[in-house]
């Protein structure tokens, strides 16, 4: 951003007046934290130095410990990838158009594959054009095997398939991709429900992944909100963190959904997925990682 | 939750109405308002600060007006400073002398281009043209056959003689090659408008940065467009402007307007590049696609059209 010579170097001076504490919000409010949540920040730390005066540790570490409180550190972060009685495990991936939700797949299924489990793919984006195909492509790039139905066909029939074969054959993971959806369409979001209702009919969904681009500004805390409210989002996965954005709204996100953000997307390759690791995360967004 | 600009200014339009002058305090507390607002509409900080700023100047050095109150003139002055910035009238896409017409687009991964390069040449062969849209992105897994499938559901020519990575072909091609042929193909077979589709990029990726310039290079495009999502934050003008300097372009389109994020990168980037945006991409059908409207995403940004009711109501 154009605030890069980040937080630390802000904060290392000796006195802390108001240009610098607009210099912090400016800091914050470019990574995507939104007004809000940055002034509350900023509020909290200016009263804890007030407090803590001469005994608080430097102000850039202040900031760092709140922010780092924020995106809480002690978050359960595992995936839900066991099923129970025997029946597999079902992630469901969700999110707005292009997020990386089919990339995610992907990648997941290589990590789940590497750990030697079995895993199965469903296809149940069946409205984008050669959605499928991208898909497809990926159970092949990671061995995974691929239920498809027709293109045009009912997202929620093959995903019920994907998962009653998963049970059939023992598997112990089914991922389940569904087409990207913008959160104000609500006949969409309305059909992503029912997949999630009919899914359920053969085994519990275990996980339900929401995808998000770490491009994406304030509105990423209403497309949480509304997924959350219609498949009970259970964990973030914040994608193209390799590019020049912070992704700061997953900042608001975790404070007002407490859903945790559990993978970060680094890249186009198989292999770029990783855990979420909070310190890293906001030392990222201070500019000081 | 949050809100809106129209419910802020109405609490401080209590207090302004009918003192008929602005005081610096009067145009101070409007000013935080609008500040908060275009920053929850996304538009980047620098931007806003160049914005608000403005709109003060303007705001202390006008003569009061007879027909408005101190509250609707400063409510005004934003609206005209939008739509100034934001491009005033609409430009035209331009066509070559001697055709075929080359329209290259470029971007971020997952910003609508594939979906653009259809939706343009659907409404091109609308207007009387034969557009022939080229798969350059032979990167992404099946973005080949994304433009074909699309393609087809226009009704146009998809010239794709690289599978690009499906089926386990990695990196299958090469790009700027495929676009060469491109038009070198549309010149044979006499399309009049070449539409070249390329991969997803960061505008950190200095190496896929090289790729477009080199696709550029080979193809000289007329046009070249800058094609990015309406819901994305304070990094658009980042990576506007790495896009600027790595592979230049001609105009901005916004996508995925159809959804309720208030799209303040329209302003960010006009006001940092300079370059119009020409095109709103608003939904997944190939017709969802219309010029771009400056009144249209300055209301939509402030949510000005409530602020232009109360403005009458008061
Ligand atoms: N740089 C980068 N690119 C990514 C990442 N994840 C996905 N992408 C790219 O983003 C683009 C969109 O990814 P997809 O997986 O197709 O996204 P999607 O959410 O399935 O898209 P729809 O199904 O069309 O809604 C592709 O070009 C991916 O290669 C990431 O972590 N980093
Ligand atoms: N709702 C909506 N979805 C859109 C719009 N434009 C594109 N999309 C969707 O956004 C997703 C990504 O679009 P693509 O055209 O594949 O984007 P791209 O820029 O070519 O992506 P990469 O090639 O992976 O970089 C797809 O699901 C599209 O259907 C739009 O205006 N509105
Ligand atoms: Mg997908
Ligand atoms: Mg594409």
């Amino acid at each position: 951003g154009g605030l890069g010579r980040g937080l630390l170097a802000l904060l290392s001076r000796d006195r802390v007046d108001e240009d610098t504490w607009e210099e912090v919000e400016d800091l914050l409010i470019t990574a995507d934290v939104g007004v809000g949540p940055t002034q509350e920040l900023v509020e909290r730390l200016r009263t804890r130095l007030r407090v803590e005066g001469g005994q608080s540790a430097s102000v850039p570490e202040v900031l760092r410990e709140e922010l780092i409180t924020l995106v809480d550190p002690t978050a359960d972060r595992r995936l839900g990838v066991r099923g129970s009685d025997g029946r597999p495990g079902v992630v469901l991936v969700v999110g707005v158009n292009g997020t990386g939700k089919t990339t995610t797949v992907g990648k997941l299924g290589r990590i789940l594959v590497a750990e030697d489990r079995t895993v199965l793919m469903g296809a149940a984006d069946t409205f984008r054009a050669a959605a499928t195909e991208q898909l497809t492509t990926w159970g092949e790039r990671v061995g995974v095997p691929v239920v498809a139905g027709p293109e045009g066909g009912d997202p929620a029939s093959v995903a019920f398939e994907a998962v009653s074969r998963g049970v059939a054959e023992g598997a112990d993971v089914v991922l389940v991709d569904t087409a990207g959806r913008l959160q104000n369409k609500s006949n969409l979001m309305e059909e992503l429900g029912k997949v999630k209702r009919v899914v359920e009919k053969q085994a519990p969904v275990t996980e339900v992944l929401l995808v998000l681009d770490a491009t994406t500004g304030q509105n990423g805390l209403t497309q949480a909100r509304v997924f959350g409210e219609v498949v009970d989002v259970t964990g973030i996965v914040l994608t193209k963190l390799d590019g020049s954005a912070k992704g700061g709204i997953v900042v608001a996100v975790q404070r007002e959904l407490g859903v945790p953000v559990k993978l970060v997307g680094l890249g186009e390759g198989p292999d770029d997925l990783a855990p979420f690791d909070p310190e890293a995360f906001v030392d990222a967004l201070l500019g000081a990682g | 939750m949050f809100a809106t600009l129209s419910d802020r200014l109405a609490d401080t339009f209590k207090n302004l109405r009918g003192k008929g002058r602005l005081s610096e305090a009067d145009i101070d507390a409007t000013a935080r308002e609008i500040r908060i607002a275009l920053l929850e509409a996304d538009v980047a900080l620098p931007v806003v600060k160049e914005f608000v700023a403005a709109v003060k100047e303007r705001a202390r050095g006008e003569d009061v007006s007879q027909a408005l109150n101190p509250a609707q003139q400063i409510v005004k002055i934003v609206d005209e400073e939008l739509v100034a910035i934001l491009g005033g009238e609409t430009r035209r896409l331009r066509f070559a002398k001697t055709p075929p017409t080359v329209i290259m687009l470029a971007g971020l991964q997952g910003a609508g281009k594939t979906t653009l390069a259809a939706k343009l040449a659907l409404w091109l062969k609308g207007e009387g043209h034969s557009p022939m849209l080229v798969a350059a992105d032979l990167q992404r897994p099946n973005a080949v056959n994304q433009l074909q499938v699309n393609g087809e559901r226009a009704g146009v020519t998809v010239w794709a003689p690289e599978p690009g990575n499906a089926q386990g072909v990695e990196h299958g091609g090469d790009p700027v090659a495929v676009a060469r042929g491109g038009v070198e193909e549309a010149k044979r077979t006499l399309h009049d408008v070449v539409i070249v589709d390329t991969a997803g990029r960061l505008g950190i990726d200095a190496e896929l940065m090289q790729q477009a310039a080199d696709i550029r290079d080979a193809v000289q495009p007329d046009e070249v467009l800058f094609v990015v999502d309406a819901m994305i934050g304070q990094d658009a003008v980042t990576t506007a402007q790495a896009f600027l300097d790595g592979v230049g372009y001609d105009g901005v389109v916004l996508t995925k307007l159809d959804g309720d994020a208030r799209g303040g990168a329209a302003l960010s980037i006009r006001s940092m590049t300079g370059k119009p945006v020409m095109f709103a991409s608003n939904g997944e059908q190939l017709t969802d696609f219309d010029v771009f409207h400056p009144d249209r995403m300055a209301s939509r940004i402030l949510d000005m059209g409530d602020v232009m009711t109360l403005i009458e109501q008061a």
